[in-house]
């Protein structure tokens, strides 16, 4: 008898909850905008800042919402921005874009090795440990410049990509 | 015996006379020798010498890369006086990571290990030791000879074909190759059928090579698998699809390797090259090269270290009769225009041109008039007019999808343009620009996949911290406790 009622009151018991929780899915949705997810899963995610805003969802917000152009992303570059304008429907301009990407580089001479700069990396590009000389690992650097700001000996330059036959590629031909 | 050829091709004039009667000559050892670290398909080669060692001939300078790369041997002996860059052999004018070799004329060879008979060794035994003597195609792709070895492995060679078509006009490296030393690219030929375990060997050779074709027929007398395939003359016959079309009847599937027809291809070069490394000890160092064109003084080919100079190649022929208004490096329909003539030479340069101005077109380009020349011409099947002008209009996945991907950039429609449109010219730009696209695109998710690994870390990080800071909290509480 006790286990026939325990199983019924379980039974109705899930019954209640489920039913109130999927009627509470409903009521409290909160309504995203697909489109903005979709920008936001495309964003770098580096939270560097470069574009003028908290980060790269409240930036992806302001792209839809048309507040500022899909050209600025420094670390996205050029592909970011057409891929995003693809997704937006509209046309940029990518001709005002740099192409080129300026990476972090720290002076050997003047770096004390604070570890100041590699704890304020997003990308974890900056190598090294206490008191000793840091490096930056280049294929990991977006250029955001979170380690300029973070250095006390101002040992870190930004210098452009070094050139490199595999990114290289002919120009478009000036042609009929 | 009766070919289904190819589609669409060209016959472009073939100046092959300037060169191809005269002997190869062995170049004397230049001055200096500028030896890229890279110069095979993949990443660069890492510098193991120092500036002031003495090297000798044939000793590793530089160890394979990481993922797809080739090691770098010095090409004669001499002393290391600088490890920098100098201009490549690109036409970007960027420049390489090379080791410049003050050589010492003496061309004393570095002791390698004792020669085994490679017939009685295993395959990967002989595949590693090709690797390591940093052999590459010499066809031009210069894709390292052992990857392609190894990507045997697992699929059942019926053919081997080693490619003599030399179809570009001016080239004569392979024709004379094949007159003056037949029997060690048979030989190189019997040993990738060895590794490859292939059941027979097709040497295949252009009908313009009549002596070519004799003194290879007279190489090959002794070995019934191994045969002589004459083929027509028509560009693109060397390329290796259109080859593997013409002598398996077979077209390889797009985005397919020709392994998955039992079909593996060589060039004569690299099948030469491949029996110098075994049977002689020899790594890669030295080239088979046209020095032609209408600006050179006497066109002629000959036997060059890696590393030379071509200015230093181009006096050793004579020098030239005026200001070259192009050079380029391989043929003309698919070679590369070099930025000067300091670039040095590299493995898979099977020629070096200076052209006068009447031999380039330099037409300006006018209006597409759709007459679909092009059309006929491409020996892909692809639609070359509405590949460009997509290009131009930069629409990169359309052009992709019209065929870009499959286009081997030969260069025949081109030829054949009546408008003097440079099709290729846009093929570049838009692989360039699709390629570039996907390089970013790349680099925008490893940024990703890093920001992400750097929360995680910093939540665990956090989170051991919580946990220390707890711990210890309760072992003072408990302390405070006890000695109450």
């Amino acid at each position: 008898m006790t286990a026939l009622s325990a199983l019924l009151v379980l039974t109705l018991m899930g019954l209640l909850l489920g039913f109130a929780l999927g009627l509470a899915a409903k009521v409290f949705h909160v309504e995203t905008d697909p489109l903005l997810d979709e920008v936001s899963a495309l964003m770098p995610g580096t939270q560097c800042g470069q574009c003028g805003y908290a980060g790269c969802n409240q930036a992806a917000e302001a792209m839809v919402k048309g507040e500022t152009p899909v050209t600025c992303c420094p670390p996205g570059g050029k592909t970011l921005a057409a891929t995003i304008a693809g997704k937006l429907g509209i046309s940029i301009s990518l001709d005002s874009m740099n192409d080129e990407l300026l990476l972090a580089r720290v002076n050997p001479g003047l770096c004390t090795g604070c570890t100041r700069c590699y704890k304020a990396c997003p990308t974890d590009a900056i190598v090294g440990a206490n008191k000793q000389i840091h490096g930056v690992i280049m294929a990991a650097c977006t250029g955001c410049g979170s380690c300029l700001a973070a250095c006390p000996e101002r040992c870190i330059d930004m210098v452009p990509e070094s050139k490199a036959l595999d990114s290289w590629h002919w120009p478009k031909p000036i042609a009929a | 015996m009766l070919f289904s050829l190819f589609r669409g091709g060209v016959h472009p004039d073939g100046f092959k006379e300037l060169s191809a009667n005269r002997r190869i000559s062995k170049l004397p050892i230049p001055g200096r020798l500028y030896v890229p670290l890279r110069q095979h398909a993949g990443t660069e080669a890492i510098a193991i010498v120092n500036v002031g060692d003495q090297v000798l001939k044939g000793q590793l300078i530089g160890r394979a890369g990481r993922g797809l790369s080739a090691p770098i041997h010095a090409p004669t002996s001499g002393e290391v006086i600088a490890i920098e860059p100098v201009v490549a052999a690109h036409p970007s004018g960027y420049s390489t990571k090379a080791v410049i070799i003050r050589t010492d004329r003496r061309d004393q060879v570095y002791p390698q290990p004792a020669l085994v008979d490679p017939f009685i060794q295993d395959p990967e035994t002989l595949a590693k030791k090709v690797a390591d003597y940093g052999i590459v195609g010499m066809g031009g792709a210069t894709f390292p000879s052992a990857v392609k070895l190894q990507s045997a492995v697992g699929y059942e060679i019926n053919t081997l074909i080693i490619n003599g078509g030399e179809c570009e006009p001016y080239l004569t490296a392979d024709d004379r190759l094949m007159r003056e030393r037949p029997d060690t690219i048979v030989t190189g030929s019997r040993l990738i059928q060895h590794i490859i375990k292939a059941k027979r060997v097709a040497i295949v050779i252009e009908d313009n090579k009549k002596y070519a074709i004799a003194a290879m027929r007279n190489a090959t007398e002794p070995y019934r698998d191994v045969d002589i395939v004459v083929v027509p003359t028509r560009y693109p016959m060397g390329s290796a699809k259109q080859m593997i079309q013409v002598v398996t009847k077979k077209e390889v599937p797009a985005g397919k390797l020709s392994t998955e027809l039992g079909v593996l291809l060589y060039n004569v070069g690299t099948a030469y090259a491949t029996c110098e490394c075994l049977m002689e000890n020899k790594p890669l160092v030295s080239r088979i090269v046209t020095v032609s064109g209408g600006a050179i003084k006497q066109p002629q080919n000959v036997e060059a270290l890696v590393g030379t100079p071509l200015s230093y190649l181009i006096e050793h022929c004579g020098g030239t009769v005026e200001e070259p208004a192009r050079l380029l490096m391989g043929g003309p329909m698919m070679g590369l225009v070099m930025p000067s003539a300091d670039a040095p030479l590299i493995k898979g340069a099977g020629g070096v041109l200076a052209l006068q101005a009447h031999e380039i077109n330099q037409t300006e380009s006018s209006p597409c008039i759709r007459c679909g020349r092009c059309v006929s011409a491409c020996p892909m099947g692809l639609l070359p007019l509405e590949m460009a002008n997509r290009a131009r209009s930069q629409d990169f996945d359309s052009a992709s999808e019209f065929g870009l991907k499959d286009c081997i950039l030969c260069g025949s429609c081109a030829y054949v343009c009546p408008s003097h449109i440079p099709l290729v010219h846009y093929f570049q730009y838009a692989k360039g620009e699709i390629s570039q696209k996907n390089a970013a695109q790349k680099r925008t998710e490893y940024t990703r996949e890093l920001s992400e690994a750097r929360r995680v870390r910093q939540e665990k990080e956090a989170a051991a911290k919580a946990a220390a800071k707890a711990a210890k909290s309760k072992r003072r509480k408990r302390s405070a406790t006890t000695t109450d």
